[in-house]
């Protein structure tokens, strides 16, 4: 366990790092964030007020700091458009983009897995090629493409469902599949791949050798195996799902994190682009680091390594 | 031979259907294990020797197949078995050890699980408790110290002697009336080897077990063997009492094999190789396989098949030559 603390502990100097570069970035991209608030016919005077009580023309490294140290006490500044906390939007958006990562992963992993499997046990015949070709259209249809579709058949032409997303459960079941369509394509070809060859694997024929039937050597000795890179797979899916879904989220309009990123981004809207991006990275973070956690909480091998 | 065989192989053949052809792996073996003897087979890399084994198990992996020929275990024959048939006799009356201890454990899954599924997938116990308790036992029984610890060990945290420990007392479990054991120690060092060659010996005297031991080495052979079939290229060339082998040694490969043995207080330069290489099974030459590699073979040699014919008392060799001298 003690290299899962010195896991965390080497996650600070990358958030501070990636709060470093977003900081940067946004500085360099042209547009003062004064103009953008002010509009355009102030007088210089309102300017440099403006800009003295945003504390613009301290020097970056000062700016730097106590962003930080706002950062640290859970402030993310306020926003430029709405005038609200950032921090504030992003706890009132994150329900909204769980519920719809929380309902495409799950999506994703039970149709993933189980045509994976399938496609596995049945290797080369039929069910074999019609669970792979679903899963091709599953990773090489971009979502914005799946999303629309969805929404044209199910919702617009057939009504069996809201055309825009009000939260509910129903009204998130198109959104959550297109999201998770492309994770399941994925999921089911890498679920695939590593169960047949884990089955060439030595310990299957000594499982085999035992009498076992062949649905106990596959769930009970191959699938453990099989599954431990399909995991890190579907870790590092969530976070990304959860750290907002950009073109679903349009889509559907749903207000989840997605859209404050792209609504902050037209609105030259500064504080809440820092602060979903902040978010991002931490949730993505996050993600990959229970996914190593898992993985060695699952391989013995490597358990016994921490 | 009037002893009663527990394992008789009769005429197996079973090929690989390659894109380049069919490679005919075993090609019409004959081979009997009687009861309570050890069997050696022997032969270079690439004979057929695994495949012979995994014939008996049912484990011969696509494209390969066995095509022919007859497997009888205690007279009930298993070639055409259907698989739920196969998986009864499968670890319960013949169990097999592979050659790499490293490799043939689940490295997910405790080794004392893995080990008690064969009394459970046979019903040789009621509980799990039971099944525990008779695993930790036969860890006793097969030297692994420690047995109540190992028992919930993962097989990385275990020697590369103590894992093949574990494969015996997975293949000794239920009691079979066959061990087959493919190169169990090739993957040991020597002194680990002895051991477990030693262990394999008395577990076999003690519950009247056979067994099939495949190894390439002749050494392991002259020592805990009763009898011995030397493969080549899909075919038994020689098959022997081990005294009668190593007395008088029949087949020119056979003797090829006996002498690129090293011997300490031989000039080790003087080492001898058999010349030439192993036939492609997808080509075999017409005529005796060996023919190509043969100081003694002649026209007929390379035309015809020998038969495998008696050439002493419990003695069999496929080669015209010896028959001649026999
Ligand atoms: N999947 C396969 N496709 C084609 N040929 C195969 C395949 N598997 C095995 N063979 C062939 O079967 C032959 C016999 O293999 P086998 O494993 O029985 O050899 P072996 O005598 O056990 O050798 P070793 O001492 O190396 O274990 C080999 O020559 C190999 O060419
Ligand atoms: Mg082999």
């Amino acid at each position: 366990m003690k290299s899962a603390v010195k896991r965390v502990i080497s996650m600070i100097p990358v958030l501070l790092g990636v709060m470093l570069l977003i900081f940067i970035m946004l500085r360099i991209v042209p547009g003062d964030p004064v103009t953008v608030l002010l509009g355009e016919h102030y007088s210089q005077e309102t300017i440099d007020r403006l800009t003295a009580a945003m504390k613009l023309d301290r020097p970056l490294l000062e700016q730097f700091i106590s962003y930080v140290l706002g950062v640290l006490k859970g402030d993310l500044g306020i926003s430029y458009v709405s005038k609200r906390p950032v921090t504030m939007m992003i706890l009132q958006a994150l329900p909204y983009t769980v519920k719809l990562a929380l309902m495409a992963a799950a999506f994703a992993w039970v149709i993933g897995l189980f045509a994976g499997i399938i496609a596995a046990v049945k290797e080369n015949k039929i069910p074999d090629r019609i669970f792979m070709a679903f899963s091709l259209a599953g990773v090489s249809v971009p979502v914005f493409m799946s999303a629309l579709l969805l929404q044209y058949i199910f919702a617009f032409r057939l009504k069996l469902f809201p055309i825009t997303s009000d939260g509910s459960i129903l009204s998130m079941l198109l959104p959550a599949i297109a999201l998770g369509w492309n994770s399941a394509g994925s999921i089911a070809r890498l679920t695939r791949s590593s169960l047949i060859e884990v089955m060439q694997a030595d310990y299957i024929d000594t499982a085999r050798a035992k009498g076992l039937k062949r649905r106990s050597v596959i769930f009970g000795h191959a699938l453990k195996n099989s599954l431990l890179p399909v995991i890190t797979m579907m870790a590092i899916q969530l976070s990304s799902m959860l750290s907002g879904a950009v073109i679903t989220e349009s889509v559907f309009g749903i207000p989840g994190i997605g859209r404050l990123a792209t609504t902050s981004i037209s609105n030259r809207d500064m504080p809440l682009l820092q602060g979903t991006i902040l978010f991002t990275t931490v949730v993505i973070i996050l993600g990959n680091l229970i996914a190593d956690l898992l993985y060695s909480v699952l391989d013995p091998r490597i358990r016994s390594q921490m | 031979m009037d002893e009663k065989n527990v394992l008789e192989i009769r005429d197996l053949h079973t090929s690989f259907f390659t894109e380049k052809g069919v490679v005919r792996a075993v090609n019409g073996v004959d081979l009997n294990v009687p009861e309570g003897k050890i069997i050696g087979l022997v032969g270079e890399s690439g004979c057929g020797k695994s495949m012979t084994a995994r014939s008996v198990m049912g484990l011969v992996r696509y494209p390969g197949k066995v095509e022919s020929g007859s497997i009888r275990l205690d007279g009930k024959e298993l070639t055409g078995l259907k698989d739920q048939d196969l998986r009864e006799v499968c670890g319960n009356d013949v169990s097999m050890i592979f050659q790499e201890p490293m490799t043939s454990l689940n490295p997910v899954l405790r080794v004392g699980h893995q080990v008690e599924e064969s009394l459970l997938v046979h019903h040789k116990v009621n509980s799990r408790k039971e099944a525990k308790q008779e695993v930790i036992e036969m860890f006793n029984h097969v030297g692994i110290p420690e047995a109540e610890q190992r028992y919930s060990c993962y097989p990385h945290e275990l020697s590369g002697g103590l894992r093949q420990r574990v494969m015996i007392a997975m293949a000794m479990i239920c009691e079979p009336r066959l061990l087959i054991a493919d190169e169990p120690t090739t993957a040991l060092d020597v002194t680990v080897e002895a051991q477990i060659l030693r262990l394999m010996k008395e577990l076999c005297e003690e519950h009247g077990m056979s067994v099939l031991l495949i190894t390439h080495n002749l050494g392991v052979v002259a020592e805990i063997c009763d009898e011995v079939y030397v493969m080549y290229a899909g075919r038994i060339v020689e098959h022997a009492s081990v005294f009668s082998l190593f007395d008088h040694t029949s087949h020119p490969y056979t003797k090829g094999l006996l002498s690129s043995i090293p011997r300490i207080g031989k000039n080790p330069e003087y080492l001898h190789t058999i010349p030439g290489i192993v036939p492609n099974l997808l080509h075999l030459p017409e005529g005796c396989p060996f023919s190509t590699r043969c100081d003694l073979a002649l026209e007929r040699c390379r035309k015809e098949l020998p038969e495998l014919n008696a050439v002493g008392e419990n003695h069999e060799c496929r080669c015209f030559e010896a028959i001649k001298e026999g």
